[in-house]
């Protein structure tokens, strides 16, 4: 239900009294609806579905969890074999 | 891709596996309501990897298996019409109805348009103001704010062409049905991320304590799931019946309140049919009377719809987590993606499509 | 009283197409002196009979024929007339022919610009320059505004096959390597993204391009490949499954060696879409015994078009008929055809 894809906030502009804005994903770019974000600025990446922004990215969050499961990682609770994981499959 | 990437690193993916592992000391059975979980779930084999002692189950969080049969058979009436310019995403053209499909409808000369936001079927509406334009505003919670939108900013330019046929369903009643039924065997729920970025986890804290089960706002890319799979495991494990956010970088306890004010606004509750599954109270959304006049149901008085279901079909007991698609006797025989039977065959993330498409452990 | 008929001479300067310009007659004429023939003359379609006669050089000959639909039909990075002329000059190469002649036949739309008509025949008169390759017989036909969208095309095509090549999709076997000549989804996403409708924009061009210099390079160095196949309309996915399939082998790639552009990326993952699903129009994918493999990616990788070609897998003994990925997780999953058209999703 709920395919929804960050993207960065390139440009705002208003469209049928609409804020609106231009969004890159990974070069390229989409119109979203920027009603439901009204704080967000230029930069700041949000996510998209149906053609609305619905959200901010909060980057401390993502960052703070990021960096407890690579603390997790270097505490050796797995040790890469230096290619992909092993592949435990049926 | 920023917020992506990273959540598909294969080493951090394979340390929450290792703890999962470490964690779990007894058989676990695990709900992910969302069918996009269940559609990452199988696309990256995720369930392969997870420890036999984990069983996840696939819940009913897609909104297209989950559209009644005569909100089909009206969709397809209503697209057959001359007057009509019918829009939809893409997810609902394959989905049959009693006798065909919204393809077929276009073969027939119906004017069916692929959109990708309701926002585009309105500007087909200002573009075409001698036709009559409706969308298809199916969706979970998610999608509400986009079809809110869509009918306020048509009532506010006053675009008068335009209409959306609704198919709205809520998370948490479904849930509650679920954990109602003594058939549940699910013991804790990834709840759906990105319905609640839209609406919160406040509701499940309510469902967490009257069922005494964990609740976990989980994303959608592997790293994401199995944080979420790990969270829940770790609440089980202590016996904790709590909602706890994995998805902190999108969602927060109250959600986006600019949506829900919105969604309030246009939207009223009401009793839904599930496919499937029946009739679920207050479980979805339809316009108020001060919209009324958006309402396709209401603007196109199709009558004479006769839906009939495959008597073959189970996706109800597939979508409530109580058959799994592969044990059903016509999955891959009668019902396949190119003669499905049901909704779940048809949808990109319904269980029974992504076990065909990517998963037939039978084979491998 | 003398009735003095009014000569109604037809108008002879347009600037659209008319339903005579398919009629046979003056118009008809007109068309092919003015369009056709300044673009694509040569030896065997000067004299406008109504075939052309040529000898055919020694070896077996490979036919081919395509029609092109495409919509829209001038894309970022091409237009329908190239891919018309491209596409079955591609069909010819991967079979180890060497395209000689082709046809071109056109169904046009009354209404359609006559602009627009030249821009597309010029590409198919530089196409076929580019491919060594000429149009030596043709045919226009005109239906009511309506009936065709534009423009369709259909082009078939002769070749001759050297003496030691013999490519074909039953040739599979287990060990061989799997690879990829470059980056996938370009053109598919190139379309999909220029038609209306979708509030998109990006600068993903259609990978549109000829073949037959790459593949004869390939089979100089390594006569020995057993198959290739340009990975057209269902993408990738269909072409391992038709190999899979007609070779009654398994096949197995690797999630992590598919080469794909950033922003075709990132157009699929916002649409939803399985970039092993979308069409590539320069691309190969090629089959060879695993011993040969570097070789031949030495010799995709010494032109632009190859520059990114990698092995993504290999054919197996297990699941014949069955393709199968190992995920970046170490998980596996089929890949399956596309049933069909590919649609955006939101779900």
């Amino acid at each position: 239900m709920c395919l929804a894809i960050p993207g960065k906030l390139l440009k705002i502009f208003d469209e049928n009294g609409l804020k609106m804005g231009t969004v890159d994903v990974n070069g390229s770019q989409t119109k979203a609806c920027l009603e439901y974000v009204p704080d967000i600025v230029i930069g700041q990446y949000t996510i998209i579905h149906a053609g609305f922004a619905l959200k901010i990215i909060d980057e401390a969050e993502a960052a703070e969890s990021l960096k407890l499961w690579q603390e997790l990682f270097e505490s050796g609770a797995f040790e890469p074999d230096g290619g992909q994981p092993s592949p435990e499959v049926l | 891709m920023k917020y992506i990437d990273e959540y598909r690193d294969p080493y951090l993916a394979r340390t929450l596996l290792d703890e999962i592992k470490r964690k779990t000391s007894r058989q676990w059975t695990i709900m992910e309501i969302c069918g996009g979980q269940t559609h990452s779930i199988v696309r990256n084999g995720i369930d392969q990897l997870l420890p036999d002692s984990i069983k996840l189950v696939h819940g009913p969080g897609c909104p297209v298996c989950v559209t009644p049969l005569e909100s089909i058979d009206r969709a397809l009436a209503i697209a057959a019409k001359k007057e009509v310019i019918f829009t939809s995403f893409g997810d609902m053209l394959r989905v049959p109805g009693s006798r065909r499909d919204l393809f077929v409808v276009r073969s027939e000369g119906g004017d069916v348009r692929i959109v990708f936001s309701p926002l585009d079927a309105l500007q087909i509406a200002r573009c075409n103001p001698q036709k009559e334009v409706v969308f298809f505003a199916v969706g979970f919670e998610t999608t509400a704010p986009a079809n809110a939108m869509a009918v306020y900013q048509a009532a506010r330019e006053g675009i008068e062409n335009f209409s959306v046929l609704v198919s709205q369903v809520m998370v948490p009643p479904v849930m509650r049905l679920m954990l109602s039924s003594p058939e549940n065997s699910v013991q804790g729920f990834l709840a759906a991320g990105h319905v609640c970025a839209v609406m919160g986890y406040e509701e499940y804290e309510l469902l967490a304590c009257e069922f005494q089960v964990p609740i976990v706002p989980t994303g959608f890319e592997p790293v994401d799931l199995l944080a979420g799979i790990l969270q829940t495991v770790e609440l089980l494990e202590e016996g904790r019946a709590e909602v706890v956010n994995r998805y902190g970088r999108v969602v927060s306890r109250k959600g986006n309140l600019i949506a829900k004010t919105l969604i309030e606004k246009v939207f009223e509750v009401t009793d839904r049919q599930w496919r499937g599954i029946g009739c679920i109270p207050q479980s979805g959304f339809t316009l108020r009377e001060a919209f009324a006049r958006y309402d396709a149901e209401k603007k196109f008085n199709v009558t004479h719809i006769c839906s009939k279901e495959s008597p073959l079909c189970l996706s109800g007991r597939v979508l409530q987590g109580v058959l799994k698609p592969d044990s059903c006797p016509a999955f891959a025989k009668e019902c396949t993606p190119e003669h499905p039977l049901g909704a779940t065959m048809v949808s990109s993330e319904g269980a029974c499509a992504a076990y065909y498409n990517y998963h037939r452990n039978v084979m491998l | 009283m003398t009735i003095v008929p009014i000569c109604a001479a037809p108008i002879m300067q347009h600037e659209t197409v008319q339903m005579a310009h398919g009629a046979g007659g003056r118009l008809s004429q007109a068309l092919m002196q003015k369009f056709f023939m300044p673009n694509f003359h040569n030896f065997f379609l000067d004299p406008l009979d109504d075939q052309a006669k040529f000898n055919l050089p020694a070896g077996r000959t490979a036919f081919s024929t395509d029609t092109y639909v495409v919509s829209p039909i001038f894309f970022p990075g091409g237009n329908i007339g190239e891919l018309a002329v491209y596409g079955t000059v591609n069909d010819l190469a991967v079979g180890g022919a060497q395209p000689l002649y082709l046809s071109a036949g056109f169904v046009l739309e009354e209404g359609f610009p006559l602009a627009d008509l030249e821009t597309i025949v010029v590409s198919m008169a530089i196409a076929a320059e580019k491919t060594g390759v000429m149009i030596v017989t043709g045919d226009t036909k005109v239906v009511g505004k309506g009936q065709c969208d534009k423009i369709f095309i259909n082009t078939s095509g002769i070749g001759i096959i050297k003496n030691g090549v013999n490519l074909s999709c039953r040739n599979l076997q287990a060990g061989d390597s799997i690879i990829l000549s470059g980056t996938v989804g370009d053109h598919g996403m190139a379309i999909m993204t220029s038609r209306e409708g979708l509030s998109f924009q990006s600068q993903i061009r259609s990978d549109c391009a000829p073949l037959n210099g790459m593949i004869s390079a390939v089979l100089e160095t390594v006569p020995s490949v057993h198959a290739m196949r340009d990975p057209t309309r269902g993408g990738v996915a269909a072409t391992l499954n038709e190999l899979a399939v007609s070779s009654s082998v398994g096949i197995e790639i690797n999630e992590t060696s598919i080469p794909i552009q950033p922003d075709v990326r990132g157009a699929c993952e916002l649409l939803g879409i399985d970039p092993l699903h979308v069409a590539n129009e320069g691309k190969l994918v090629i089959a060879v015994a695993a011993a040969d493999a570097a070789k031949v990616l030495d010799v995709l990788h010494a032109s632009e078009q190859g520059k990114d070609a990698v092995i993504i897998g290999s054919v197996i003994a297990d699941h014949p008929s069955m393709v199968v990925m190992r995920t970046a997780f170490g998980s596996r999953r089929i890949i399956t055809l596309p049933l069909g058209e590919q649609l955006p999703r939101i779900c």
